[in-house]
Parts: structure tokens; C-alpha cells; sequence
């Protein structure tokens, strides 16, 4: 089969360009899944990778006051392998120069060296040593938006004492890998960090001598996570422990988890959705590419070649064209996923990534592209090998054609020659014609999925801050004050309107599904911070009963008007029972909300208040934030304008940045599809369009034929492919929706039109790819034989 | 004479092209014999290219028997067809059938890969006056020389039988010449069968034997007594 081979060789020299085109598009699918698979298998490892150095807790709890005999009392609970107990508290922060008042997370060292459980990585510097009581280790996050250095200084309000502290270390902590603010949705690094300090140091604060307010458990491997936390909820109860907690409630860990759920679940949808895709229109091209060959498979059979020799040649043409975009897919999607990882891996801050290399992987993608194009080839193949020799030599009879109109209407008179001539040849190749469109309606629906989270994200961005939560500001104080806090706040300068909440945690039930969540007490008639029905409609929360976002709604089965059971965490711990009153629009966290009044009611306590939300007068920002720095209540601020720039900053930045990949490779694809249907219709046609020159039309004439069918097919492509874009963003969506963030579903009127326009462009310059080559047409070779 | 090489019996094809049908050999009865050169001569659609097909067995008859000495190809499958052209069949065809991509050499290789006692493709092309450019490509060959590659690729395995259609068709009367120069002195050397379509009646001067082709059948059969040398041909 040496010849063969040099044929085979040839051939594809010839068809470079096309055969190019075919093998971007198969490496547009395979880089998809190794890009998106490989990033969020590295990712996830280098977490778990991360957690096991630095040794990061399972349970953690946190106290007003436990005296550390308790320690051993922990340690002795069945399935705890270590304990950690440490002061945790958070403080304002005095920063020089910052006019905005910050929040630190304090937590404590033990004397000169690691901690047990959440263990330090440090990046600079050193941990404080003993004694000296004003060194501490910041957050790197923190460090590096406040521009400190090793040597920097700032103080801060410890139990109501300003505090001048020294910074001599810096480092990453994987219990703070995502450290957002209290009163925060979003992390903003220059106005909360995590400060580590001397437990002496802290306990002489706070008053916390040879006691504890926070600990963290590492359970034994097959240990029963909610046995544990019972019995250290019993432990700790008098010592006005608020339910411990697992690793899915432990903020940072439960945000990361949903950024790599996120990044998983693209994975999970979008690759599939690119290589099928990918995998159809190779299919697709393959078998016209093929079916052109019929002449030249009829002479090698007139030659003595048997079906399977001639078979096998041309499926060695086709293999090696896949095989060809899977080693540039291999190679794309490998790069892709390194820096994919690296952004994330930054993003997050991991002190370290783990490449994971995932055979199964490329083979995956290796296997369906090539069985994609050996099943469009073998069909092609099939139908040119079963003819009789003489047959195939010979150009394809005549397709019939007959006439869908009446003879008495003479279609020429309304359509020009060209446009009639293409009409027939669109309407008897109904089949063809039909793939060509789904082709391109498909090219056109990966791009609208790939850019649609946009339009979503900036969904989210108005009705999170501009419909439901329209304050300047929450103070959230140290601990729950009385509610006449709420007149000491609105006297502060600038201060417009203040509404004030109390928050409990709580266990929410219905059957066996239960959550942990914050239930809030607010006004009847918030103003600022509004709830937002699932119609976008803003309601008055109900006299009596639960509001409850609506994606809890969906985990726990329930709808307006069903009972759940309710454990209150805090104060007297009792179980009430409370009817659905709304379901709420809200796209992070899930969350209950119910009357102030009827709270406090079921706390049986006077009113109170954990946090209030604020209308600020802007021109007199710097007095209200100096007030705030004054306020040794305050145990943090959190900034609307601040949130929304990080939100856009950060997840945003993260979700459109992986759009923009999807694209690029999304638009590659389609590049490929509209070219080689472009040019294997030219080649089709070849014979036909040069016998029209022959006959005098002029190359614009001819062109026009071709292009017409082109522009038609493109265009009846671009209202189906928005559908199916529609369908797979829905797909996508569903699939994004978790309990840490979702997104509501909206498409943009540009989104179409820039994926539609992406089409057009590919198909325009394929257009004049074709026009060259009909320049270059050779009429009398042409008529006489085709190669 | 010789014995019989091929021998038809009531031959016919029907085709069914589109919504017509065509009977392109009505029960055509023939004996061809062995190393006899054969000139079929007749208008288009009277046959002629569908009896070579189907010799050849790149075709199938509808009804009726052909026999290559004692095999009965119209009882063989794709598979026997397949093996029979590769082991006694040449074919030339008129627009050459070249494979673009592939040199002289390379094309004649084609064939003699898969033959079983084939001669060397220089010896071949060196048949046809063709050694010195065994390594250009169809597209740097003139159309004489395109048709001598194919010549060429057709006698290389050694066949027992040669069917050429129109093979000077697409080329003038000097290079026509020297295409049916290089096939008789394939005969002369080989003694290979030949049966040559042609619309040129100056051709059939150089044949044993000319059939007449009209309508799906053989209107008349004339034999030569004395066969002209192709340098005598002129057109």
C-alpha cells in the first residue's frame, strides 16, 4: 500500500487548508474538555493537597467563653483525632491613610510556634515570638492591598483599646482562603484581613485567661461528622457555644467549593456540549469530503483494489485529519488548563499548585472524535465503495428535479436566474441543505452559550444591589445589642435611615432535609434592603411565617404555605414550627427572613439587634467612618459601592474571563463548519458552476450562485441557532445553580447578535476564500475530469 | 485462429437512469479471440463503453452470460470481480484516470503493488517511450503522455487483456498515433488481447477484426485480412 500512502500524503497537502479547518474544529472540542476538566481536577487537588499540609479542621465552633479544661474534655469525643482551641474575635481596624474603617479576624497563636489544626503558610517574614505581644502575622490578601511590608504598623480597637501592632509575617491560611467580611457577600481585601497574634496577647484583651471562644476539630477517618458535632454542641452549650459547624458551613471552604462546583459544572457542560458538537460537524464535513472522492474510488477499484483497501485509504485520510486536531486539541487544552489553573490558583491564592495529568482525558476526547469521523466516513465510504466501478467513474446522474410550482408561474420572473437556480438546488438537497443550517445553527449556539453569562451576571449584579439590597452600608456589631443601638446609630453623622436586624442561626427541616442558615428578623417595611419575589416584584414580608430564598425552597420540597421545622441555635435552643409566607429571589447563600417582632416573639426575648443597614448622606462619608473607627460596638462595615467593584473584580473577572476562552474556542469552531461548508460546496459544484461559465455567465454571476445558497443557509441557521443557544445556556444554568451563588437565566439581544455576527464574519470570510478559488476555476479542465 | 477469450451470450443491459429506462445491450451474442486486436466502432449509446464495462467487470450485465475462457463473470460477486481485474484486465481509459497526486512512476506502482507477476513500473513507462519522465506529475505531462502513463499502468501487471475506451478521444492525430503505436507493440510483445472503443474509423485499419455497434447490438462484424502499422494511420 506504499502508493496509497503517497497519495494519502498528497492529498492532504492539497486539502491543507480544509483539512486545517477540520482539525481546529476537533481541537476546539478535545481543548474544551482538557482545558475545563484537567483545570478542575488540578484545582480540586491542589485543595485537597493544600487542606492535608496545613492540616485544616472538619468541625468548628465557636464560644463566648470555654475555660481550656474543656480541651481534653473535646479531645475524648469518639472520632476526634485533634483539637484546636484558640481566641477568635473580630475588631475594627485603624489603618493610616485608609479613611474607611476595616475589619480584622483575629485569631491567636500559641506561643512561639504553628497551631495544631489550620496551620500557617508563611510567605514572608516569621510568627510573632513569645512575649512579644505587638507582632503579628497578616493575611496576604490584606497585605497586599494595603501595600504592607514587613516592618509596616497600624492599629486596631481590641475590646475597645486602640492597640499599636507590628507586622512580621505574612501568610496564607486555608482556613481564609476565601476571607469575606461580616455583613459581606463578597471578599474585600483592603477592608477585612485576618490578623494572627499572640494567644497572650489576645487573652489579655479580651479578658480570655486560660480560656478559648473558638475551636476546630480533625475528625478520624469514617468518623460520623454529625455524632461529633452533637456532642461538642452538648459540650459547649453552657459556655454560649452557637451550633458547631462542618466544613460545608464554614464560609471560606463552602465558597471555594462553589467556585470549583462552578468550574466543574462547566466542565461537565460545556466540553460535552463543544466536542459533540465538533464531533458532528466533522462527521458531517468528513463524509462530503469522501463522497468528492467517488471518482477516483471508482478508478482504484477498476484497478483491482478491493472495498476494504479502498476503505481503509480513506479512512486513513480521515483518521489522520482527527488525529491531527486532537494533538492540536491536546496541546491547546493542556496550555488552556495551566493558565486556567494558574488564574484560579491565584486568584485563590493556593501557595502551591498540583498539575494533575489526565490520560483518561484525552483519550476520552481522542475516542469520540475519531469515532465521530470513521461513522461520517464509513457512510460516505459505504455509498461510493457499493458502486459498480463504471458507475462511480462516472459523474453522479442527474438529480431529479422537478418542479414545485405551477408552470404557469414563471418563478423568473420574480427571482433573477441565479436565485433560482440556487432555490432549486437548496430545495433538492433537502437533507444536505438541513445539515449545513443545523451546522452552523450549532456554531452559532455554542458561541451564544459561551457568551451569555454576561447578560446573567449583570442580571445579578441589578437585582442584588439595585432591586433587593439598596443600602450604603451594615454595621454588624461584636455581639447582639438591644434594639434602642439602632437611635445611638442614626445619630451618627451622615447617617439618613437605619434598619436594624437580628440574626440567628438556625437548622431549618422539612422530612429529612435540613440546612443550617441565618434566619433574620427585620422591619415589616424594610425599605432599604427589600425581598424580591421570584417575579422580580418587590413584597412586604407577612405578619407570620417564613421567608425563604427560593432555592431553598427547591432543596427542601417545600412551597408557600407548607410547614418546616425550625431548630433555633442561640438562646433558649427550642424547635418551633413556622409555615412558607414567600419565596425569595436572592442568588447568594440561602437564607430565612421573617418579622422582627415575630422573632423576638419566638426567641422569647426583648428586641434586639446583631446588625443594621444604613442610608448614608455621601458628602459626609469621612465624618460618619471616623465615628464608626470610635465605636467599640462595631465589629464591622461592610460597603455596598465596595462589594459590588470586588463582585465584579473577582467572580465577575473569573466567570467572564473562562467565557472568553469558551469563545475564542467556540469561534473557532465556527470558523471551521462555515469555511469547509463553503468550500465542499464549491468542489460539489465544481463541474456545474464551470459549465455556466463556459456558458458566458461571468465570475460574479457564478460567485453569486454559491454565495446566495451560502447567505440563505447562514441566515435561515442564525433563528435556529439561537434556540438550541437559549436551550444550552437554560442547561448550563440549571446546572450552575448551587446554594453558595446562582444566576437568573437572562440572554441579551447582543448576545445573539454578537454570535450571529461572529457566523457571518466566518462565513464572509470563507466567501472570499471561494471567490479566489472561482477566479482560478479551470474551465476545460473542469468539463473534462475532476480531480 | 485462436480460442475463444471472451464469449457472450445474449448480453443486455438495462439501465434505469432517473425516471428512464435504457437498455444500453440488447442479447448481444460475441467470441472474442485470444491476442486479437479489436477496433468497436458506432455512435454513442449504442453500447459499445457498456460491453467494455462489463467485460472489464466494472460493470454487471442484467440478464444473459459472459465467459473469460471458462469463468462465467456474470455469476461472480464484487469480491471474484474485483480479483478478476486485477489479475487479467488493463484498462485505458479516455480522459486518462490518472491519479493526480501521484508521479508517472507512482501511478504505474498503483497496479504493480497489487499485482502477481508484474513487470518493473520504468520497464512499463520504457514500453510506452516514457522512462525519461517517470517522476512528473499528470499536471507537467501532456495529454499523449498522460494517455502513455496509462497505457503504461494498464499492460504493467501483465494482463491477459486490454480494453481501452476512446484512448486517443482527447488528443490530436499525431500523439493519437503514438498511442496506438505503443498499444499494438503491447500486442506484438505481449500478446495481449485489445479491444479499442473509438469514434475514429481510421483506427480500424489497425484491427484483426471491427464490430459495428448500433442500438445495443452488432450490426456487422468486419475482418482484416491485413493490418495496417499505426505509422500508416492518418487522420
Amino acid at each position: 500500500m506504499r502508493v496509497l500512502d503517497i497519495k494519502l500524503f498528497r492529498d492532504l497537502k492539497r486539502l491543507w487548508a480544509q483539512a486545517l479547518a477540520i482539525a481546529l474544529v476537533v481541537g476546539g472540542g478535545v481543548a474544551t474538555l482538557v482545558m475545563a476538566v484537567g483545570s478542575y481536577r488540578s484545582l480540586e487537588e491542589t485543595r485537597t493537597a493544600y487542606y492535608d499540609r496545613h492540616r485544616f479542621g472538619d468541625v468548628f465552633a465557636q464560644v463566648r467563653r470555654a475555660p481550656k479544661m474543656m480541651i481534653d474534655r473535646i479531645a475524648e469525643i469518639p472520632g476526634v483525632a485533634a483539637v484546636d482551641a484558640r481566641i477568635a474575635k473580630l475588631a475594627l481596624l485603624d489603618i493610616p491613610n485608609f479613611r474607611e474603617p476595616a475589619t480584622g479576624q483575629f485569631v491567636s497563636l500559641p506561643e512561639g510556634g504553628q497551631p495544631v489544626l489550620n496551620q500557617l503558610h508563611i510567605r514572608a517574614g516569621r510568627l510573632p515570638e513569645p512575649g512579644r505581644t505587638e507582632e503579628v502575622v497578616i493575611s496576604e490578601s490584606f497585605a497586599g492591598a494595603h501595600a504592607f511590608v514587613l516592618g509596616a504598623r497600624f492599629s486596631a480597637i481590641l475590646n475597645g483599646r486602640k492597640r499599636e501592632l507590628l507586622v512580621v509575617g505574612i501568610a496564607l491560611s486555608p482556613e481564609f482562603i476565601y476571607a469575606i467580611g461580616p455583613g459581606d457577600i463578597m471578599p474585600d481585601n483592603r477592608r477585612f484581613g485576618i490578623v494572627w497574634m499572640s494567644e497572650k496577647a489576645l487573652a489579655n484583651a479580651y479578658d480570655l485567661d486560660g480560656a478559648f471562644s473558638s475551636v476546630s476539630l480533625k475528625l478520624l477517618r469514617g468518623a460520623s461528622e454529625r455524632d461529633v458535632i452533637m456532642r461538642l454542641d452538648a459540650l459547649l452549650d453552657r459556655y454560649g457555644g452557637t451550633a458547631a459547624h462542618g466544613r460545608k458551613d464554614q464560609t471560606s471552604h463552602a465558597w471555594l467549593d462553589h467556585e470549583l462546583d462552578m468550574l466543574s459544572n462547566m466542565s461537565r457542560t460545556l466540553p460535552p456540549i463543544f466536542l459533540l458538537v465538533a464531533a458532528f460537524l466533522v462527521n458531517l464535513t468528513l463524509s462530503r469530503l469522501v463522497a468528492l472522492e467517488r471518482e477516483q474510488t471508482g478508478l482504484l477499484k477498476a484497478l483491482g483494489y478491493r472495498n476494504i483497501a479502498v476503505a481503509s485509504h480513506y479512512m486513513k485520510f480521515v483518521i489522520l485529519i482527527v488525529v491531527g486536531g486532537i494533538a492540536i486539541g491536546s496541546v491547546a487544552g493542556t496550555w488552556l488548563g495551566i493558565v486556567v489553573t494558574k488564574l484560579f490558583g491565584d486568584f485563590f491564592r493556593f501557595p502551591f499548585l498540583v498539575f494533575v495529568k489526565s490520560p483518561d482525558l484525552y483519550l476520552m476526547a481522542a475516542a469520540l472524535s475519531v469515532l465521530a469521523a470513521i461513522v461520517g466516513a464509513a457512510r460516505a465510504i459505504g455509498e461510493v465503495v457499493a458502486l459498480a466501478p463504471a458507475v462511480a467513474m462516472q459523474p453522479p446522474a442527474p438529480p431529479r428535479f422537478h418542479r414545485v410550482l405551477p408552470r404557469w408561474f414563471n418563478i423568473a420572473l420574480v427571482l433573477s436566474q441565479p436565485a433560482v437556480m440556487m432555490l432549486r438546488n437548496v430545495t433538492h438537497h433537502p437533507i444536505r441543505a438541513a445539515f449545513t443550517t443545523l451546522g452552523m445553527a450549532l456554531a452559532t449556539a455554542i458561541l451564544i452559550v459561551s457568551l451569555f453569562t454576561r447578560g446573567t451576571m449583570e442580571e445579578l449584579i441589578n437585582v442584588t444591589y439595585f432591586m433587593a439590597d439598596r443600602q450604603d452600608a451594615t454595621i454588624s456589631f461584636v455581639e447582639k445589642r438591644p434594639q434602642d443601638t439602632v437611635y445611638q446609630i442614626a445619630r451618627l453623622p451622615g447617617v439618613l435611615a437605619v434598619e436594624p436586624y437580628r440574626e440567628i442561626p438556625v437548622r431549618i427541616r422539612s422530612g429529612n432535609v435540613e440546612r443550617r442558615i441565618m434566619l433574620s428578623g427585620r422591619p415589616r417595611d424594610a425599605d432599604l434592603s427589600r425581598i424580591i419575589d421570584v417575579d422580580l416584584r418587590p413584597v412586604v414580608l407577612p405578619e407570620s411565617g417564613l421567608a425563604i430564598s427560593d432555592m431553598l425552597a427547591q432543596i427542601l420540597d417545600v412551597r408557600v404555605g407548607d410547614l418546616v421545622e425550625i431548630d433555633l441555635l442561640e438562646g433558649q435552643r427550642r424547635t418551633v414550627i413556622l409555615p412558607i409566607a414567600a419565596r425569595v429571589e436572592d442568588y447568594f447563600g440561602i437564607r430565612g427572613m421573617m418579622d422582627a417582632q415575630a422573632l423576638s416573639r419566638l426567641m422569647r426575648e426583648a428586641p434586639a439587634v446583631n446588625s443594621v443597614h444604613l442610608s448614608l448622606d455621601t458628602n459626609r462619608l469621612d465624618a460618619f467612618y471616623g465615628a464608626v473607627k470610635q465605636l467599640p460596638i462595631v465589629g464591622g462595615l461592610a460597603l455596598q459601592r465596595a462589594s459590588l467593584a470586588n463582585f465584579r473584580e473577582t467572580v465577575a473577572l473569573l466567570v467572564t474571563t473562562m467565557a472568553s476562552i469558551y469563545t475564542g474556542l467556540a469561534a473557532i469552531i465556527a470558523f471551521g463548519v462555515v469555511y469547509n461548508s463553503a468550500r465542499i460546496s464549491l468542489s460539489e459544484r465544481a463541474r456545474e458552476l464551470a459549465s455556466l461559465r463556459v456558458l458566458g455567465f461571468t465570475r460574479g454571476e457564478v460567485l453569486r450562485i454559491l454565495l446566495l445558497e451560502l447567505t440563505l443557509l447562514t441566515m435561515l441557521a442564525q433563528p435556529l441557532g439561537w434556540i438550541i443557544g437559549y436551550g444550552l445556556a437554560w442547561m448550563m444554568k440549571t446546572n450552575l445553580a448551587g446554594e453558595t451563588m446562582r444566576v437568573r437565566l437572562v440572554v441579551e439581544n447582543s448576545t445573539y447578535v454578537l454570535a450571529s455576527a461572529i457566523v457571518i464574519v466566518a462565513a464572509v470570510l470563507s466567501a472570499l476564500v471561494v471567490r479566489a478559488r472561482i477566479n482560478r476555476l479551470d474551465l476545460v479542465s473542469v468539463l473534462k475530469t475532476r480531480d | 485462429m485462436n480460442q475463444s477469450i471472451f464469449t457472450a451470450q445474449a448480453l443486455t443491459k438495462i439501465y434505469a437512469s432517473g425516471e428512464v429506462e435504457v437498455r444500453a445491450l440488447r442479447e448481444l451474442d460475441l467470441d472474442i479471440a485470444a491476442g486479437e486486436v479489436v477496433v468497436l466502432l458506432g455512435p454513442s449509446g449504442s453500447g459499445k463503453s457498456t460491453l467494455l464495462n462489463i467485460m472489464g467487470g466494472l460493470d454487471r450485465a442484467s440478464s444473459g452470460r459472459l465467459y473469460f475462457n471458462d469463468l462465467e463473470l456474470t455469476s461472480l460477486g464484487d469480491r471474484d470481480l474485483t480479483t478478476y481485474r486485477r489479475q487479467h484486465i488493463g484498462f485505458v481509459f479516455q480522459f486518462y484516470n490518472l491519479m493526480p497526486s501521484l508521479t508517472a512512476y507512482e501511478n504505474v506502482a498503483l497496479v504493480t503493488e497489487i499485482a502477481e507477476h508484474p513487470m518493473r513500473p520504468e520497464e512499463a513507462l520504457a514500453l510506452v517511450g516514457l522512462e525519461a519522465r517517470m517522476d512528473h506529475f499528470p499536471s507537467q505531462l501532456s495529454g499523449g503522455e498522460q494517455q502513455r502513463v496509462a497505457i503504461a499502468r494498464a499492460i504493467a501487471k501483465r494482463p491477459e487483456v486490454l480494453l481501452c475506451d476512446e484512448p486517443t478521444g482527447a488528443l490530436d492525430s499525431k500523439t493519437g498515433i503514438l498511442v496506438i503505436e505503443a498499444l499494438l507493440s503491447v500486442n506484438a510483445q505481449l500478446g495481449t488481447t485489445t479491444l479499442i472503443i473509438t469514434h475514429n474509423a481510421s483506427i480500424q485499419t489497425v484491427a484483426d477484426r471491427v464490430l459495428f455497434f448500433a442500438d445495443g447490438q452488432i450490426s456487422r462484424i468486419q475482418k482484416n485480412e491485413m493490418r495496417r502499422a499505426a505509422a500508416a494511420l492518418s487522420w
